[in-house]
């Protein structure tokens, strides 16, 4: 056998690349008066101090770029630092923005601005630390929880499988096959299968307006169709697994 | 642009051809040019309710093979001139019908006519696949009875799924519902689902109820669609039909009597 002596062999990695997510606040710059940016910050920073304390923080330029006028964002990232808060990116930048940002090693982020730009600008109230910056998930972190909605009747014959929670805002009918790593939410009748936990989640649960299925399952504990009959097939029905046993029973 | 309709259900016998017939002409007695397509290779039936079995020359298959062209395979109606029938070919069967050479008939017909209907053969292979992949509108024939529901249900699956538009993802097919062979008599015995116990199941724009009636055997015999004989009340139906789908506010006739019935109950608590 010819092996490289001075090879080094590692029986484990020593890194490894993971995808997570976890929420940053967002600072959202509304107008580019900086003056005026650093007053609040500063007032609200001393309304819940440890909140801040050395955060992570994304500053999102959208609001305050639409106003055409030239913002200082050099000062505010120096600021930000001495009041002990790290920007860990930018986003809706201009060029000029996202050059500097890039210079001082921040990121540019791109985020959808549904909650930012629908904020009321009422700055008088005494809000709670989370909704002094508006907190948001990161883009990239969303999309790694799975859940579907489905918005129209699920037909017999069709199959549907979401890895977290599954919604279906019609009826399933029967010899549909809806599946879930998560809960199931059928807000019609449930007429078809339905599986829930199918990646052996015990926790996870089965809702429905009307419940009757040929056969419901939650982490391969299940039940068909015959066995069903124990409650109103017609009232609102949650199923879950306790002590190893599917319980039925109307809401 | 044309626009395709297709007569599908899945189940065999609940009426799509007749239903084909009727729509046909009666779009085309409104004054549009309308096309009505059998896509039924190899057990061609449409030419027999349309009355135009004995001149039949060329196919769809040989318009699609490029044996004949399309104008030479239209058969024009001696009764209406807004509507041409584009017959089957008897001697085939549906492995003869390709996606490509389907387009390729149904864009020509677009460019010339104002509605096009395909007459889908039952089941849920290439026949139907095809009849219903270019659709732009879907009317689902329906017998009150649990087996034509659920088959029904199954096809409208595959519109949601299959269809070009669901491969493109456009806008999906408009589905209609369309309850034939309906008796209200027997519906209050409880020996039939009502309109509401399918409505229940389908949830689908109802677009019409045509009721159980005579006149529809005798129609197919004589190769005349029911729709032109006004007197029954199957052609009245198909009438009310044809109006609701052009937009027009018709309310629905035929459903009378209609209630929970003690098959409803039954049904429902099974």
């Amino acid at each position: 056998m010819s092996t490289d002596t001075e090879a080094p062999i590692y029986t484990k990695f020593a890194i490894e690349f993971k995808s997570s997510s976890f929420s940053v606040p967002v600072l959202v710059i509304q107008h580019t008066e900086l003056k005026q940016i650093k007053h609040q910050l500063k007032e609200k920073i001393a309304q819940a101090p440890e909140f801040f304390k050395n955060s992570p923080l994304l500053i999102d330029l959208q609001n305050c770029n639409n106003t055409e006028q030239a913002f200082d964002l050099a000062t505010l990232i120096e600021f930000l630092h001495t009041e002990k808060l790290f920007p860990i990116g930018i986003s809706s930048g201009n060029e000029e923005q996202n050059k500097l940002a890039l210079e001082l090693h921040i990121p540019l982020h791109t985020i959808r601005n549904a909650h930012t730009e629908s904020r009321p600008a009422n700055q008088n109230l005494t809000p709670s630390p989370n909704e002094v910056v508006a907190e948001k998930t990161d883009n990239k972190a969303s999309n790694t929880v799975e859940n579907r909605l489905i918005t129209h009747p699920i037909r017999s014959g069709q199959r549907i499988y979401a890895k977290g929670d599954l919604t279906v805002l019609s009826h399933v009918s029967a010899g549909a096959e809806i599946m879930a790593e998560g809960n199931i939410h059928v807000y019609g009748a449930l007429r078809g299968k339905a599986l829930a936990g199918v990646q052996g989640n015990t926790k996870s649960r089965i809702f429905c307006s009307a419940l009757q299925a040929e056969l419901v399952s939650i982490a391969g504990h299940y039940k068909i169709s015959e066995e069903l009959d124990t409650v109103d097939q017609h009232k609102p029905t949650q199923i879950f697994l306790q002590d190893q046993a599917l319980i039925i029973n109307n809401i | 642009m044309a626009r395709i309709i297709v007569v599908t259900s899945g189940k065999g016998g609940v009426g799509k051809t007749t239903t084909s017939a009727a729509i046909a002409m009666g779009l085309a007695k409104k004054g549009h040019k309308t096309a009505v397509i059998d896509f039924d290779v190899g057990l061609r039936n449409l030419d027999l309710i349309m009355g135009c079995e004995r001149r039949v020359v060329y196919d769809f298959v040989n318009v699609i093979n490029g044996e004949a062209s399309l104008r030479q395979a239209l058969i024009k109606d001696k009764r209406c001139n807004q509507l041409y029938i584009l017959p089957a070919s008897q001697t085939r069967d549906k492995d003869a019908l390709t996606q490509e050479g389907v387009g390729k008939v149904l864009e020509e017909l677009s460019k010339d006519f104002k509605y096009i209907v395909c007459d889908s053969p039952a089941g849920i292979e290439r026949g139907a696949n095809l009849a219903m992949y270019f659709a732009d509108d879907a009317f689902v024939v329906t017998n009150p009875e649990v087996s034509s529901v659920r088959d029904s249900d199954r096809m409208l699956g595959i519109l949601a799924s299959k269809s070009r538009r669901a491969e493109h993802d456009e806008e999906p097919i408009n589905e209609y519902l369309l309850l034939s062979r309906y008796s209200p008599d027997r519906v209050k015995l409880g020996e039939m689902l009502s309109v509401e116990d399918v409505q229940d199941i389908l949830s689908l724009h109802l677009l019409g109820v045509i009721p159980e009636s005579k006149s529809v055997l005798n129609a197919s015999n004589s190769g005349t669609p029911v729709i032109l004989d006004e007197k029954s009340r199957a052609g009245q139906a198909y009438s009310d039909v044809v109006a609701r789908y052009l937009g027009e506010d018709v309310p629905h006739r035929f459903i009378n009597g209609e209630k929970k019935g003690l098959f409803g109950k039954l049904f429902r608590s099974k």
